[in-house]
């Protein structure tokens, strides 16, 4: 039974899941990206049949073959965990998650299956433009396999077009549009395929801007700078956009985890979107205090960001978890009662059923279905179990917003530098560039900080938290999973950048 | 030409392609030796010994997954602990 459960084998298969989602996020935008970028080097060495762009394209090809080969696999180990550790959510997502991933498969297998081995294998060996096709159909057939999986993070986030099954206990299908429509899942495809982008062209920056410290592959490296810089401004302008998007998806399905990412305790009218701030050590949202100090804010943007309206009215973790009948809103306290309404509700149509009470059952089931909107709320001991860490929430989501806004600053300053062709006097800004990545990384990482511990307590939005998720494991297996893959992850990670920067000390003539 | 001999040439022709492809790669062993180690401890070590599927491995059927997950979904409702503040 759940009251049975361990809590901290939760937190340690959370954290184990988080580590390999983490290792596995490294390799992944950089595919998603890269593939682009050398689409479109490709498409200038096919136009202009010059061979600089030619060994230009082979190179980097030939780092994202090792990025690719490197990242193999590593996708599969997550799949594992949800059947281990999580098989309760497995169980009770198998048919929502059917159809996506079984998509995802066949675009992986078909797209990049064949074309990899097209654009890798290709050179002088088919016609020039069905090799050019190949390089093109594998980011499509890349950046498709990620919608795939992407649609299905969104769904759990926003679980629409679905109906619970109270006799097999899973969530079925019951609109296949409303699941892969989602604003929840459009907005974070877009987001994440164009921050994969920037980061893309941050590695091909710093890869790029190590070759010119060292005085290596100057023509190769400044062309690939110019066009990583153009990459890179016009994909974290759009990032901007998206991530616009995605903040008002969340504002309108997640408010409470908005909430949790500023740090806004008490709903408002007009609401300020902090640019800056601190979360208190001994915040408690008990206490009708901020949760933040020294706060610098912009007047108002958080309102719009929310409602698209200057005016409106933003609420607060407060007003979630407590209601604000002035504003019509529910508050955890309530759905609760709901919640428990619907377990009551669906533990009577079980027993009902057994007992061939089919009248009962069916009187049951209405009550499941009018309240199975909140039957996680069921689940939670207490209100203030429906709040997010705030703190991990609110740094996570304004450090990625700083980057964010960084990163088209930077992509200028390298465009104009190249532009003008004068890093030898900007050899700073090099040194600089020979780190991006990390930034990038980093960014990434906080976003998906901000999606994943900004919905806790849920495993499914709402439907079911992730204490209910879990398997009933010991967490003595779980934590000696955790420190094994640690490990494990450590000891590939190193290999694997070294023969990264092995390929890269080697440069493009070898190609 | 037959059909089936056609055929035959295609497949021939995709063998070679590979083939040759994979050896004229200079991309070195070791990424090759990493990448199989990797995946023969994800699928020989981690799968098989780390990582059952809880369901799949427990119960033969569907039957008895759902209704395992259904006990599992259906607790005794523990009263709330209201005792927090409310504004």
């Amino acid at each position: 039974m759940i009251e049975n459960l361990d809590p901290t084998m939760v937190d340690w298969a959370r954290a184990q899941f988080a580590l390999t989602a983490m290792y596995h996020w490294i390799f992944v935008p950089l595919t998603l990206g890269l593939t682009w970028f050398i689409a479109y080097c490709h498409t200038i060495s096919y136009r202009t049949g010059n061979e600089e762009w030619k060994r230009l394209t082979r190179f980097w090809m030939r780092l994202f073959a090792v990025n690719f080969a490197v990242g193999v696999a590593t996708g599969i180990i997550l799949e594992f965990e949800f059947g281990t550790n999580w098989s309760n959510y497995s169980w009770m997502v198998g048919d929502i998650f059917g159809a996506p991933l079984a998509i995802e498969g066949l675009f992986a297998f078909f797209l990049e299956s064949t074309f990899f081995a097209v654009m890798f294998f290709g050179w002088d060996r088919v016609s020039r433009r069905f090799h050019l096709v190949s390089t093109w159909m594998v980011a499509l057939g890349s950046n498709l396999s990620a919608v795939w999986i992407l649609v299905a993070n969104a769904w759990m986030q926003h679980p629409a077009g679905q109906e619970f099954n109270p006799d097999t206990a899973r969530f079925e299908m019951n609109s296949f549009r409303d699941i892969v429509f989602s604003p929840v899942a459009v907005a974070k495809f877009t987001h994440t395929a164009s921050s994969s982008m920037v980061l893309s062209a941050f590695f091909v920056i710093s890869v790029s801007s190590w070759y010119l410290l060292k005085g290596r592959h100057r023509t190769m490296a400044r062309r690939s700078i110019v066009l990583a810089s153009v990459f890179c401004l016009l994909s974290s302008l759009f990032v901007i956009f998206t991530g616009d998007q995605s903040a008002y998806a969340v504002a309108q399905k997640q408010p409470m985890k908005l909430a949790a990412c500023e740090g806004l305790l008490r709903g408002q009218t007009g609401a300020d979107l902090i640019a800056i701030g601190v979360v208190k050590d001994d915040h408690d949202i008990r206490d009708d205090k901020q949760v933040t100090r020294l706060n610098i804010g912009i007047p108002e943007l958080l309102s719009y960001l929310a409602n698209r309206n200057f005016k409106s009215f933003v609420p607060g973790v407060r007003d979630m978890v407590y209601g604000n009948p002035e504003q019509n809103l529910l508050g955890a306290k309530q759905k609760m009662v709901k919640g428990r309404t619907a377990l009551a509700a669906l533990a009577a149509y079980r027993s009902d059923r057994q007992a061939g009470d089919e009248a009962g059952a069916a009187a049951a089931r209405d009550t499941l279905r009018a309240n199975q909107d909140y039957i996680g709320y069921g689940y939670l001991e207490k209100p203030e179990d429906a709040v997010p860490p705030i703190a991990l929430s609110f740094y996570s989501f304004h450090f990625m917003v700083i980057l964010g806004t960084l990163f088209p600053v930077v992509s200028v300053l390298f465009l104009l530098v190249a532009w003008r062709n004068t890093f030898e006097k900007h050899r700073g800004l090099l040194r600089v560039g020979t780190i991006l990545l990390i930034p990038g990384m980093i960014a990434h990482w906080l976003g998906w900080i901000v999606a994943e511990v900004g919905r806790q307590p849920w495993a499914i939005q709402d439907l079911l938290p992730v204490n209910v998720a879990a398997t009933r494991l010991s967490s003595g297996s779980v934590r000696a999973t955790f420190f094994l893959f640690l490990f494990l992850f450590t000891v590939l990670l190193i290999a694997e950048v070294g023969i990264m920067l092995k390929q890269i000390s080697i440069g493009p003539e070898e190609g | 030409m037959r059909p089936g001999a056609a055929a035959g040439n295609l497949l021939r022709n995709i063998m070679v392609f590979y083939r040759e492809g994979f050896r004229g790669m200079t991309l070195g062993r070791s990424l090759w030796l990493v990448v199989a180690i990797k995946i023969l401890v994800i699928f020989g070590l981690l799968k098989i010994f780390f990582f059952p599927d809880f369901l799949e491995s427990g119960f033969s059927t569907d039957r008895q997954r759902a209704d395992f997950v259904l006990e599992q979904l259906t607790p005794p409702i523990p009263e709330p602990t209201t005792g927090s503040e409310s504004p």
